[in-house]
């Protein structure tokens, strides 16, 4: 019978292997189960709504060749597409910081470095959300002083 | 970094051991070899390390007579738990190709042969020496839960009745031998052992569902806790660990299910 030998990676040592385990603090409240819950109500909508963006935008009437910005702004002239992309917005940046936090707490393992991610995570769905937000509501095809062939035909009209 | 010591020690079985064949009422054997993770700190180090052990075997034997045999016979410093053998008592969960199974329920016909089996202690607690884990988060879980019947008003005169179909709706969830194997593989719970963790909530289904017990809304009240039922994200891990065939992640769905009823 052989035996052979090799070193491993390190394994934690024990700190105090006699301490008794404790869980650092009871955190109870409803609001995991609310957040599990909205994850799966937004998914079921945005399924809806993303697959009705996608195909209006993309396939209905002249496709895909008929996007530019006289396009959105025919759309976003109804109330009706902009709640949709409202919503839409809304939901999507909702459903995925919630992913994503769902994701920090599940892979980084020091306090220091979830909060730090967290930081980042929770600016970035405000700058989007406020930004995306404003120009649904202000958006204009023809912005002053923007080189001409960039713009849509009709705002040289 | 690597030091790599090889030293043979004399065999006391047969020499070559592979199939040897032989006249009749010879018993078939093969040779396994084990690649064990081993953790000595007294001995050697701070420094988990492999071994490996080449030992002959039949093909009736389970990975438990494989380190039974390198414990008795090669070298006595290997530690491991194990008491009934049998896949009863919950000892000796332990990583086995990667795998949570119990050393005493593995065949070693059912493992590849051609290429060492890797021996593993649990992922996630903390190792104490070689394959033996700490198993105080995984019990701390337990207790938390209250896994004992709690029941409200007088004192029966008799015993606490129960049909056959109200038995029938925790039946899965009895068959638990806590032997950590599903906890343990679990990647929420290697994040920072703070997840309450697949046994705990089987342990509590066990009681929430069992007609005679009065305190599910406790239970539910403690696992509905960030570190509770919230953080399983479904991926089954537990239920194709656990040695008695419990569907773990039914039960914890069940046990999400019974909280949003409970809050809606
Ligand atoms: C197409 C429609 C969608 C459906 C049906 C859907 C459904 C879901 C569900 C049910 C979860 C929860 C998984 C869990 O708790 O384990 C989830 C997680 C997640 N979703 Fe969505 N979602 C959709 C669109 C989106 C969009 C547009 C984004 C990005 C903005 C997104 C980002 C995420 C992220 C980051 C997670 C966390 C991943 C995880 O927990 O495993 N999803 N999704
Ligand atoms: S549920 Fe199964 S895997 Fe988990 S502790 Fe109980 S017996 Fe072991
Ligand atoms: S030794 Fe008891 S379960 Fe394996």
């Amino acid at each position: 019978m052989t035996t052979t030998q090799t070193q491993a990676a390190a394994q934690l040592p024990i700190e105090n292997p006699g301490e008794a385990y404790k869980r650092r603090k009871t955190t109870r409240g409803n609001f995991e189960l609310y957040s599990w819950v909205f994850m799966r109500a937004s998914g079921v909508v945005l399924l809806v709504l993303i697959f009705v963006h996608l195909f209006v935008n993309l396939v209905a009437g002249e496709g895909i060749t008929a996007i530019d910005f006289g396009f959105v702004a025919g759309k976003w002239a109804s109330p009706f597409w902009q709640v949709i992309d409202l919503v839409m917005l809304w939901l999507a940046m909702l459903h995925g910081t919630n992913g994503m936090r769902t994701i920090v707490n599940d892979y980084a393992e020091r306090d220091g470095l979830r909060m730090w991610l967290k930081i980042a995570l929770y600016t970035a769905f405000v700058v989007v959300t406020v930004l995306g937000t404003l120009v649904i509501f202000t958006f204009d095809p023809c912005p002053a002083d923007a080189p001409a062939n960039l713009l849509p035909s009709f705002c040289t009209a | 970094m690597s030091t790599l010591m090889e030293n043979t020690t004399s065999s006391p079985g047969p020499e070559t051991g592979a199939e040897t064949g032989g006249g009749m009422g010879e018993i078939p054997s093969f040779d396994v070899t084990l690649r064990i993770r081993r953790y000595s700190p007294e001995t050697h180090g701070d420094e988990a390390y492999w071994q490996e052990f080449t030992v002959t075997a039949y093909g009736t034997d389970r990975l438990l007579d494989a380190l039974h045999k390198v414990k008795w016979d090669v070298d006595g410093s290997l530690t491991f738990r194990r008491s009934c053998a049998h896949g009863v008592c919950g000892s000796d969960a332990m990583r086995i190709n990667g795998r949570n199974r119990l050393a005493c329920k593995v065949l070693l016909k059912d493992l590849n042969p051609d290429k060492p089996i890797l021996v593993e202690p649990l992922k996630g607690l903390p190792v104490k020496k070689d394959l033996v884990v700490d198993m105080e988060p995984f019990f701390a879980s337990y207790r938390e839960i209250m896994p004992f019947l709690i029941t409200g008003g007088n004192e029966p005169t008799r015993e606490r009745l129960q049909s056959a179909e109200q038995r029938e709706r925790f039946d899965d969830t009895t068959k638990c031998i806590l032997c950590a194997a599903c906890t343990s593989s679990c990647p929420v719970f290697w994040t920072d052992g703070q997840y309450f963790g697949p046994a705990a909530i089987v342990n509590a289904h066990r009681f929430i569902f069992d007609s005679r017990d009065d305190g599910a809304a406790q239970r539910l009240e403690i696992l509905n806790d960030k570190e509770g039922v919230w953080r399983c994200r479904t991926i089954f891990n537990c239920s194709e660990a656990c040695p008695r065939g419990i569907e773990i992640t039914k039960a914890i769905k069940e046990v999400k299910r019974a909280m949003i009823t409970r809050a809606f």
